[in-house]
């Protein structure tokens, strides 16, 4: 049995795979966080103290237990890993901290923070005792302030009076939460003593007052020197003495307020992150993950001796600790335990009602998250730990005071201690790695794609552009159950194996089976395209490439491609991704310039043989210079004068044109570029886009965007019918109106735009014609398919279509991208009449160079590579609420404006040559997934082994976000391709 | 006599690429804070004046090009002339296509012009010592298998180690190391300059590899 399969069907079906294989990747690679229930629910009651069995006794405490502490200061020095303090560093610098450690009133922990050790989550886990997600925080980015429930905002809301000094994160963690706050910038990395000096000078005054209870420092300059010099630094020492005299100070001055009868002080130390023996942070390595974490106060027992062995505790236990210390109730979210010795001087009585309401908050915490929460170890555990404590709450009330109330309390407190630690652990898988399985499985579906892609290229791209799929090949389908039968074991053996959550195992056992069959099924018929290669380079064929030579266009595309996918390795290029494209289609212009010269010259030669005059000098001219760009039109131009044009296919003035048409389109992109400045360094460099929407230009803007219009309906209309040339001119009427009604742009007779609504009538009227004009192009569509009338109707609808997308886009850019919008149809028509059609370039480099003006476009109207710059305002127009998918998709929609319309630009431009080259559209589609799928296949590969940069979080994963809705989009575009290419074979074939 | 011609390309480009290493360290000795990085555009002036001052006086002295006739004065000052016109000319071009690349159009403008001067030292200048102002003779040489000589060879080499060492000479740009070199134009100015250094070196290597296939037309 044989299947014939178009290449464009091939592309599409890879595409789809492609898009399956990044979604299991992202899956994997954002794993979805335990789900943060907003601070405002969070004002649950807090739990009674376990109700002991049996009728008559009934224990009344169901208030929150009282404070253990009076006033908390919590020191928070970055990057202090833990030799730091305990090691022999620690004993160098530090003398009264290790006095305090060895001898004094003290607990001393190594906390172990999770992965990626970067100041912000961080100080995240520590307040809100829960994991952020890296998904949490793409998401969080345009609201850098914390929503979820937190320490801060207990404390707040509890009356007590938080006083803040340091890294002005916490400020944006935590706005209007302190009463008295200094933030300082932790930007200037080389600034050692100042960062530090800013928040001690304000310790003396602070320490002085009484109307605090939470103090809270955060010191930058150990941060900074590692950085820069290292954690071996000799300027290590000298501030590690200086934050010593820091702890020294504020330890003395608690003491001394202490009173008989007022409740002890506690003061913290910790340290966010550690650092690497590099000095750098962000990274797993055991440096960065070991922090100190000290309790002192006077409530403990003294030490005595040195140190033994550091009990190692979470991170996130700190903020449960600090919440049953202050009083206040556990944060929903912490996935935390109480460190028990700091509350260890209370009474039974109330340790086991702390460790209760821990044990009661983890299982809600749990329940919420999973649905087999009844199952989980830690749960069961502590129903038990639950019930054991009735019992002994009977007990106590019954005024038991024997041996045997001391013996079930210790039960019942290694019970609930065995429990919190199964609890937690259990929630903490479910954010604390990366899935790696789904990863895997995803990027070797994405491999395959590539691969399969990359093999199937000659044939794709010959002539018939078809291949014949055998179905049944006897070798084939045992290698294919063999194969299944391989993958479901790896399956069974890493799910049973797993400690941790994995999305792929949890998914059911058919959708599973369906994946691994889709590899399988790649897997072979990459077996079979590399075999058929094979078998085709025995043969003593030709090889097309070799033979024809490559033009410079051919040699830039191919290195620009693979440089731009190289580029993707290094964080700075990827910010500045827009820089690469504007390079790239700034060289290709110049290469097409070159390219036409010589096309020019060609002609010229002919005309000169064909004339009886020919210079000796004229001989040697073949083609034009290879890098003398610039001399080439000025010397072209002083001979065009003495060219008579008889036999050229390109008439007098339009061969000026043509000749100029490279560098018109270079001065469009030129202009462009200073339209909307992006990226990260240069983004704040003044563009026109920022002097153009600041108030005081409204009426420029005004002007800009009526010409911008009128531009788009003289470019757009000509290929237009009657009825959308109408409808497109009563369309851009509406935007315009639109911009007015919302206060953008002015009419000229309206002097005072006070009046400002939401412009839901205008943006809907608009819609209306959009539709019709989409609605009128498929109907052309469907009309040429069924009824099969000539291309040129085919050819009018697609372009309906298009003309329909343009409208949509105007309706949703702001104001001051009308012009891209312009530039953009105007290169697509200069390019088209003076570049592609003259110079018969072939479907693949027509293609490709689409795809890198859509690139650049998607850069040229304002987006970048940074989450920030999504125009979240264009899923509001014409929408009265918010609505969840017309707003996600018209902000898709603008996001992507440029690829997408590139893309439908492609089509129009290759269905319109249908008589030159009849397998055009699929080849098309073809490439165009290719071009899709290799920057994606070997991004996917750089973050896997990225994933514990530095940067992961603020440059690797927004990017990958774009790149994986960029694979979706252009699979949907794929499908639009295949729709168009069946309409033709079906029409060729009759 | 391909042997002695190929010897003195050798000379003549090694002599070149002495030079402009030579206006490295022989500043420093007469201006004092003079530095590649540090003044930047004084080493651009230097540079472009000493290669020139060397090409030009390389060309009267060795007369490669055999087009040269006698003529009279007068139509050597207009040829000086034309030749001058031609230079400027393609600094302006090299200017705006620099501008079209990115490089800011307002700003820094003394800058990017010391750049396209630069980079018209290394080629256009190049082309007119050899070819004169003789526009139809350029296209010729850089068409392909247009070259008549080992010394247009050689030109073609440099010219576009030239350009492409702008060219690759713009990628560090937007790295974040935040070294001297990477502020504009030195980066790129510093490319071409290698560019054009591995290109006199690599001319004459190239032309003696391949001399079996370089045959050159007559004319």
């Amino acid at each position: 049995m044989r299947l014939r399969l178009r290449s464009g069907a091939l592309a599409t079906g890879c595409l789809l795979a492609e898009a399956l294989g990044i979604a299991l990747f992202l899956r994997g690679f954002f794993p979805l966080p335990v789900k943060s229930v907003p601070r405002g629910e969070a004002r649950a009651e807090p739990p009674a103290e376990p109700a002991p069995p049996g009728p008559g006794i009934v224990s009344n405490w169901t208030k929150l237990p009282p404070p253990v502490f009076r006033k908390v200061v919590f020191v928070l020095i970055d990057a202090l890993r833990d030799d730091f303090v305990f090691g022999s560093k620690g004993k160098q610098f530090m003398p009264y901290t290790t006095q305090v450690i060895e001898k004094g009133t003290s607990y001393s922990f190594i906390a172990e923070a999770k992965p990626p050790t970067v100041t912000m989550p961080r100080i995240k886990a520590l307040m809100t005792g829960s994991i952020p997600g890296f998904i949490e925080v793409v998401v969080n980015l345009n609201s850098p302030a914390l929503m979820n429930d937190n320490l801060i905002w207990q404390a707040k809301a509890a009356g007590k009076r938080i006083i803040f000094y340091g890294d002005d994160t916490w400020v944006k963690l935590f706005p209007k939460h302190f009463v008295e706050y200094d933030g300082t910038a932790s930007f200037f990395v080389s600034d050692f003593t100042e960062v530090d000096y800013n928040v001690t000078r304000h310790l003396d005054r602070v320490l002085k007052r009484e109307d605090w209870d939470l103090l809270i420092l955060h010191y930058l300059g150990l941060d900074h020197i590692g950085h820069v010099f290292g954690p071996n630094s000799p300027l290590v020492g000298p501030k590690l003495r200086e934050m010593d005299n820091i702890l020294k100070k504020i330890h003395i001055s608690l003491l001394s307020k202490e009173g008989e009868d007022s409740l002890p002080s506690l003061l913290v130390v910790c340290g966010d992150h550690g650092m690497s023996e590099t000095g750098s942070h962000g990274g797993s390595s055991e440096g960065e993950v070991h922090t100190p974490l000290l309790f002192i106060s006077s409530a403990f027992e003294k030490k005595s001796g040195p140190l033994t062995q550091l009990e190692l505790v979470q991170q996130t236990d700190l903020a449960s600790t600090l919440a049953v210390g202050l009083g206040l109730p556990i944060s929903r979210n912490s996935v935390g335990n109480i460190i028990l010795p700091v509350v260890g001087g209370r009474t039974m009585r109330e340790q086991l009602r702390f460790l209760h309401m821990n044990g009661f908050q983890l299982s809600r915490l749990l329940q919420e998250n999973t649905p087999a929460y009844e199952k989980d170890l830690g749960y069961e555990q502590f129903k038990i730990a639950e019930k054991s404590h009735g019992n002994w709450i009977k007990l106590y009330l019954e005024g038991n005071n024997s041996e045997i109330l001391l013996n079930l309390s210790k039960k019942v407190l290694k019970q609930y201690l065995e429990a919190l630690k199964s609890l937690s652990s259990s929630l903490s898988k479910q954010v604390a790695q990366y899935d790696m399985y789904s990863m895997m499985v995803g990027t070797v579906i994405i491999m395959e794609v590539l691969l399969l892609l990359l093999l199937s290229v000659p044939k794709a791209l010959s002539s018939q552009a078809e291949f014949e799929v055998l179905l049944s090949p006897p070798l084939f389908s045992l290698l294919f159950y063999l194969m299944c039968l391989m993958l479901c074991a790896v399956h069974v053996i890493v799910c049973t194996s797993a400690e941790s959550l994995c999305y792929f195992c949890s998914m059911s056992w058919l959708t599973a089976l369906g994946v691994m069959m889709l590899i399988s099924v790649l897997m072979c018929s990459i077996l079979s395209a590399a075999g058929k290669i094979l078998e085709n380079s025995r043969l003593p064929l030709k090889n097309p490439l070799a033979s024809s030579g490559w033009s410079e266009v051919d040699v830039l595309i191919l290195a620009g491609t693979i440089g731009h996918v190289l580029s993707l390795g290094a964080s700075s290029f990827i910010e500045e991704e827009h820089q690469t494209w504007y390079f790239l289609i700034n060289t290709l212009c110049l290469a097409l310039c070159q390219e036409l010269c010589r096309n020019h010259f060609l002609l010229k030669e002919c005309n000169l043989q064909l004339g009886t005059t020919v210079t000796q000098n004229f001989d040697g001219i073949g083609v034009a210079s290879e890098c003398k760009k610039i001399d080439i039109p000025a010397a072209s131009d002083s001979k065009l004068g003495k060219a008579t044009s008889s036999a050229e296919f390109i008439k007098g003035s339009d061969r000026w044109i043509s000749l100029a048409s490279p560098w018109i389109i270079l001065i469009c992109c030129r202009l462009l570029r200073s339209l909307n400045q992006t990226g990260v360094q240069w983004a704040h460099r003044p563009d026109f886009g920022h002097w153009l929407t600041s108030s005081e230009h409204k009426s420029e803007l005004s002007v800009l965007a009526a010409i911008s219009l009128v531009m788009i309906f003289v470019l757009v209309q000509r290929r237009c019918s009657l009825v959308s040339k109408i409808a497109m001119a009563l369309g851009l009427l509406g935007i315009y109106s639109y911009r007015a009604a919302i206060g953008n742009v002015v009419f000229p007779w309206q002097h005072d735009s006070k009046d400002i609504s939401k412009g839901i009538t205008e943006a809907r009227f608009v819609y209306v014609f959009v539709l019709g004009i989409v609605f009128t192009g498929t109907k052309d569509l469907l009309k040429s398919q069924v009824i099969s009338a000539d291309s040129s109707v085919k050819s009018t609808g697609l372009w309906e279509v298009y003309s329909g997308l343009v409208l949509l886009s105007a309706l949703l850019f702001r104001p001051h991208n009308l012009p891209v919008l312009v530039f953009c149809l105007l290169i697509q028509t200069v390019m088209t009449k003076y570049i592609w059609r003259p110079l018969k370039f072939d479907v693949a480099q027509i293609t490709i160079m689409h795809y890198w003006f859509g690139q650049a476009f998607f850069y040229f109207q304002g987006n970048s590579n940074g989450i920030a710059t999504v125009d979240v305002s264009a899923g509001f127009v014409g929408l009265e609420s918010y609505m969840e998918v017309p707003a996600i998709f018209l902000t898709a929609f603008t996001t992507y404006a440029g690829p997408l319309l590139w893309a439908i630009h492609l089509l129009c431009c290759l269905s319109s040559e249908v008589s030159r080259n009849s397998a055009g559209v699929g080849h098309g589609c073809f490439c165009y997934a290719l071009m899709r799928s290799i920057p994606v296949a070997i991004y996917i590969i750089l973050v896997t082994g990225l994933r514990y940069h530095l940067f992961i979080w603020s440059v690797f994963s927004p990017k990958l976000l774009y790149e994986g809705v960029h694979v979706f989009i252009t699979a949907a575009i794929c499908l639009f391709f295949t729709a168009m290419d069946q309409n033709h074979s079906q029409k060729a074939q009759d | 006599m391909r042997e002695a011609e190929l010897r003195r390309l050798l000379a003549a480009n090694l002599l070149s690429a002495v030079s402009i290493v030579l206006t490295v360290f022989v500043p420093p000795v007469f201006l004092s804070g003079f530095s590649v990085l540090g003044t930047h555009l004084a080493w651009l002036c230097v540079c472009s004046v000493c290669v020139s001052v060397l090409s030009v006086t390389l060309c009267l002295i060795l007369k490669p090009s055999q087009t040269s006739k006698r003529g009279s004065l007068s139509s050597k000052i207009s040829r000086f002339l034309k030749c001058c016109i031609y230079f400027f000319m393609s600094c302006i071009l090299f200017h705006a296509i620099i501008v079209l690349y990115g490089a800011p159009l307002i700003e820094s403008v003394t800058e990017t012009f010391l750049f396209s001067v630069l980079l018209s030292t290394f080629t256009t200048l190049q082309c007119l010592c050899l070819l004169g102002p003789n526009v139809q003779a350029w296209i010729r040489v850089f068409s392909r298998n247009g070259a008549m000589s080992i010394w247009e060879n050689s030109l073609q080499i440099t010219t576009m180690g030239s350009i492409l060492g702008g060219w690759f000479g713009a990628f560090p740009i937007p790295l974040d190391w935040d070294r001297p070199w990477q502020v504009w134009p030195i980066s790129c100015s510093l490319g071409a300059t290698f560019g054009y250094m591995a290109g006199l070196i690599i001319a004459p290597l190239w032309i003696h590899w391949n001399r079996k296939q370089l045959t050159y037309k007559s004319r």
